[in-house]
């Protein structure tokens, strides 16, 4: 018999709908599962009190046939989200105990829209990382990890995608600034998408990189996805980049046909020693697309190479802005061992910083300061142009371009922590994208040689998810992967 | 150009970021190797080419000039690791 934590977005909504099982019901066998989770380490809060309560005032909605669009349906949600009266901490000691009084915009609207909370998912440290070790509260298993060979669930959406995947949750919220969506989606064998930037109001999300960072989330199924989005993307004043734009129906383009759309597959993403799994997993999604009468074009996205270490200098810099608020001073953590005031800020940053953080802000500063602005940070604004152009110039040819989603499957965990650099190369295939603000979508696609999910990501043109989605839909059918 | 070990301590001071003279070898060779491998981009041809910050093109919105909310002192400092009469405190600045 199915049950009901085995059941995705819709397939919930459509259970409690015929009244097969009460949302007091789905809730309460979520919050055994969080409980007594011993091995992942996905959640690190819940509130089982106020997610009842929550559950029981849906029942009651539902009863007196005045129900919401998502009524009922748990959520689980990035720590980097603000839910008013719940511990958010970005997985930072500098915001342990950090309680706010708001509510993020996102999760805001998925409440209105009757979804339920359900737990805090762990990510890396202020979003920064691409493995989620980084967490104060500590690394979080990949649920495709086999006995004794822990691996990774990617990062920094890693305790988000694990949980889906695990079915600790038919949907957890995830925040995408370089590839924190897409990466963990494609190492657990989940979808995620990466909406255009301005989709989804940033209000409430603790910020690492504003002119990056996009909300989105990670599911199941590509329609999960849409049923999710739908819901939580849209103008608001309180994001001065939130983009003034009429949402179109998601969930209907996951049924449209592709025949006679234009696929790009860009050369230089044809990496000198791309594994030989990630590559026939990238030709067969090429040949399901060609299967259901969609033309495959060659583009080329020239600056490809220059994403990465481009990403290095725009999103340090701006983290190193963002985070100069963490100061012992308004909330949070501060240091006891001070002296006087600069102290106070010095020591509280150091004791309440993670490595890679610290990392971050030191470069960012680096690249913005006196004499070294012009040479990293100034260049690199205008090497992310030509980026962004070389994207322009495609899609006058294509449109959407799929690739892989990541360079290989997930790794063991410390397997990629002995130097920065070869844990920023997890990100090559999702930074251009991010760069470029476009919507972009990891779907599980096939496996890697040790038998863990690969995906393929689809890019599209600006606010145009709905094509992502309806080719996705494709890739997803023909590519039929089998969750845990 | 290359990050050594004085303008990785002033770059952290800037920070306000303290570092302990242990850990200064290590952080100021993995900065390098970052700035290093960021160097890539002089490749690339960036003559009259626009920087860009973002990607949204639309300008700021405006609205009208007009208090929209306050009388959040209690929520403000809710979280405040040390405060006093409705204010945040910190170490003695003045002596």
């Amino acid at each position: 018999m199915t049950k009901i934590t085995d059941l995705g977005v819709i397939e919930t909504l459509e259970g409690l709908k015929s009244k097969e099982f009460s949302s007091e019901e789905v809730v309460s066998e979520y919050l055994k599962l969080i409980q007594s989770d011993s091995k992942l380490n996905a959640y690190i809060h819940f509130n089982g009190e106020k997610s009842l309560l929550e559950a029981k005032k849906s029942d009651q909605r539902r009863a007196n046939n005045n129900s919401l669009p998502l009524d009922g349906l748990p959520i689980a949600v990035k720590d980097i989200f603000c839910v008013a009266g719940e511990k958010t901490s970005a997985c930072s000691k500098i915001l342990e105990n950090f309680i706010p009084d708001y509510e993020s915009t996102v999760t805001s609207k998925l409440w209105q829209a009757g979804g339920i909370y359900i737990g805090k998912t762990s990510m890396d440290e202020f979003a920064m990382g691409s493995s989620n070790e980084t967490s104060y509260f500590g690394e979080v298993i990949n649920p495709w990890s086999s006995d004794g060979d822990a691996l990774v669930p990617g990062g920094s959406s890693g305790g988000s995608a694990s949980a889906v995947a695990a079915k600790m949750a038919p949907i957890a919220l995830g925040t995408d600034t370089g590839g924190s969506i897409r990466q963990p989606a494609s190492f657990c064998g989940a979808v995620g998408i990466k909406p255009t930037y301005g989709r989804c109001s940033r209000w409430g999300i603790i910020a690492f990189a504003s002119s990056l960072d996009q909300a989105g989330p990670i599911t199941r199924s590509v329609k999960d996805s849409a049923v999710i989005l739908q819901n939580m993307a849209g103008f608001d004043t309180m994001d001065s980049t939130s983009a003034d734009i009429k949402v179109p129906d998601f969930i209907n383009s996951c049924s449209k046909p592709i025949k006679g759309m234009k696929i790009g597959i860009p050369e230089e993403y044809r990496l000198d020693g791309l594994a030989n799994d990630v590559q026939n997993v990238w030709e067969s999604g090429i040949k399901w697309l060609k299967e259901a009468g969609a033309e495959i074009i060659d583009v080329t996205l020239p600056h490809t190479k220059y994403a990465l270490p481009t990403y290095y200098i725009v999103a340090p810099a701006e983290a190193s802005a963002n985070l100069a608020r963490y100061d012992g001073v308004k909330y949070g953590y501060r240091s006891e061992n001070i002296k006087d005031l600069e102290d106070m800020y010095s020591q509280t940053r150091a004791e309440g910083f993670g490595a890679e953080v610290k990392r971050r802000i030191l470069i960012g500063t680096y690249v913005l300061s006196a004499g070294y602005y012009d040479a990293y940070y100034l260049r690199a604004q205008k090497v992310r142009t030509k980026i962004v152009e070389d994207f322009t110039m495609a899609f006058n040819k294509c449109d959407a371009i799929l690739t892989p989603t990541t360079p290989t499957g997930a790794f063991k965990i410390g397997e990629k922590n002995i130097d920065p650099v070869t844990m920023y190369m997890n990100d090559v295939f999702t930074v251009p994208a991010s760069l470029a603000g476009l919507p972009a979508i990891s779907i599980p696609s096939g496996l890697d040689a040790k038998g863990c999910p690969l995906g393929l990501q689809l890019i599209g043109k600006g606010f145009d998810e709905e094509t992502i989605f309806s080719i996705g839909s494709i890739l997803e059918e023909s590519a039929n992967f089998k969750n845990i | 150009m290359s990050l050594d070990k004085s303008t990785l301590k002033r770059v952290a001071y800037l920070a306000r970021i303290k570092i302990d003279n242990s850990e200064i070898d290590k952080m100021t060779e993995e900065l390098n190797n970052i700035m290093k491998w960021v160097e890539k981009l002089n490749e690339v041809d960036i003559e009259d080419v626009q920087p860009m910050t973002g990607v949204s093109s639309m300008t700021l919105r405006e609205r009208e000039d007009k208090v929209t909310d306050g009388g959040l002192e209690d929520k403000i400092l809710s979280n405040a690791p040390e405060k006093i009469d409705g204010s945040f405190t910190v170490p003695k600045v003045i002596e």
